[in-house]
């Protein structure tokens, strides 16, 4: 594809199907490297189908997907090799129990990139410490609340120093008093420009942090823009009618 | 004669009490080579169907797996015992290792189903979240996968075992002297019917209590590495 170094995840005419049932019909994005894109929409709408294509935990029907100029639709591509670029966070955690919080961080780092355990335990307890969780490094996932464990689930998305983190709905599956310290982190990130696309219902941190919001609606694209034109002018019945639901 | 004076007479006179230590000893053996061969053999099964489903070009080997446990789980372990020896290893001379064969092939057709449902009761985030930060399939399997599946299983595994154990007590159809063959051995030796097969009784009764006790204390540990 062109040689735009600026676009980092692209896709083309990305479709998916389960069966007979037509996901996604066709979608089309950029994401340029320092975005934050948020995607909005529905239930069943796509949103969590379409951040899985982008790393290929779900194999698209059809369409391409660019990360860095590779197409990894391409059954020739080291997907493993790419993967470690992407950071992947997910509702429901899906910390390793049989792990403590220090092995969840290390594993992934020294086996793959083959770090030395020293230096990945000391990056994996810098991270931990910002995000206030230094003490718990020996504790096992079980002893820890639903927001500290999504908070070491970034962390170890982290620790693989990746280019892009996609977020699927990272705080749907927690108390309403532990959302704020998941955001937070968020927002920190997003402020030392990670790249983030963000599947979210927090439309509040949709209209802070993003700089790009998207709305799927029945597999397609309906409506894009800034948080601004999203939120404060939307063009389509059917993004003003989810709006007026969820705000 | 007193009850003593008996005993003495059936396990002592004659040094018949190492008849049993040498059964047991061939008990334990046959055990131990069955479990370990049941292991292995149901954990590649395991691993070839979860890496063969779905996958139209290596659906062969999904299918050889299925005709072994299908054969295995279809034939008691009695006659499998008697297959191996009269009809495959005819030649051998020493029943033990026939034994140990015998036994770990039947054991690995259900070690297969435990160490899968294990496997499967891992919940698939756990998949995904190990490949979303770039281990292949296999690294996946080998450090997040397997270790939660045996640790769901373990209880499973020793029934199993205890199982085993219990089943081997039909070795001494093929030559081989376990303990329950001795005991055999001892009572018509002797004419005493009822002291062997008492004793025998409370040998398997131990072990059995034994290795559940070792089981109980060893799911405590994995209990506590997990935290909970
Ligand atoms: N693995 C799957 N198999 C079959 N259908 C699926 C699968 N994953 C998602 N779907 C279906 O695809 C549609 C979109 O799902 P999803 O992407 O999870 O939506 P959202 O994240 O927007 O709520 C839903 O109708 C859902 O039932
Ligand atoms: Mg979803």
């Amino acid at each position: 594809m062109m040689a735009n170094n600026k676009i980092i995840i692209s896709t083309k005419g990305l479709l998916k199907s389960f069966d007979k049932l037509d996901v996604l019909k066709g979608i089309n994005i950029d994401i340029y490297r320092g975005d934050v894109v948020c995607v909005i929409g529905a239930s069943g709408s796509g949103k969590s189908t379409f951040l899985r294509c982008l790393n290929l935990l779900e194999q698209p029907t059809g369409g391409q997907i660019f990360f860095e100029g590779t197409d990894l639709t391409n059954s020739k591509v080291d997907l493993n090799l790419h993967r470690q670029k992407m950071g992947m966070v997910f509702q429901q955690f899906n910390l390793f129990p049989h792990l403590n919080i220090l092995q969840n961080l290390t594993l992934a780092p020294t086996m793959l990139k083959k770090i030395p355990k020293e230096e990945a335990d000391a990056k994996a307890m810098a991270l931990l410490g910002r995000v206030g969780l230094a003490d718990r490094a020996e504790a096992y996932p079980s002893q820890l609340s639903g927001g500290q464990k999504q908070r070491v689930a970034i962390v170890r998305a982290l620790c693989m120093e990746p280019d892009v983190m996609l977020f699927d709905e990272p705080t749907s599956a927690l108390d309403p008093e532990m959302v704020g310290e998941v955001l937070d982190v968020m927002k920190e990130l997003a402020r030392e420009g990670m790249t983030m696309v963000v599947v979210t219902h927090e439309m509040g941190f949709a209209r802070e942090v993003a700089n790009r919001v998207i709305f799927l609606d029945e597999g397609l694209v309906a409506e894009e823009g800034t948080p601004e034109e999203i939120f404060g002018a939307p063009k389509t019945e059917r993004l003003r009618t989810f709006l007026s639901k969820v705000l | 004669m007193s009850w003593f004076d008996k005993l003495h007479q059936t396990f002592i006179e004659g040094d018949r009490y190492l008849w049993l230590i040498d059964g047991l000893k061939n008990t334990l053996l046959i055990t131990l080579g069955a479990l370990i061969i049941g292991v292995i053999i149901g954990a590649i099964i395991a691993i070839t169907k979860y890496f063969c489903e779905g996958n139209k070009k290596l659906k062969v080997f999904s299918v050889i797996c299925d005709v072994y446990t299908t054969v295995i789980r279809g034939i008691p372990v009695t006659v499998l015992l008697l297959v191996f020896f009269f009809v495959i290893f005819v030649s051998a001379r020493d029943g033990v290792p026939v034994a140990i064969a015998a036994f770990g092939i039947n054991s690995g057709a259900y070690m297969a189903e435990l160490i899968r449902s294990g496997i499967n009761a891992v919940d698939k985030g756990q998949m995904e979240a190990a490949r979303s930060l770039g281990m292949s399939k296999g690294q996946a399997m080998a450090k997040i996968i397997l270790p939660q599946a045996i640790k769901n299983i373990l209880p499973a595994i020793g029934n199993e075992c205890i199982a085993l154990l219990k089943e081997t007590s039909v070795a001494g159809y093929v030559a081989v002297v376990d303990i329950t063959k001795a005991a055999t051995n001892i009572r018509n030796k002797t004419y005493d019917a009822v002291n062997p097969i008492i004793l025998l009784a409370l040998v398997y009764l131990v072990l059995v209590v034994v290795m559940t006790y070792l089981l109980a204390i060893l799911e405590r540990r994995l209990r506590k590495s997990d935290g909970k």
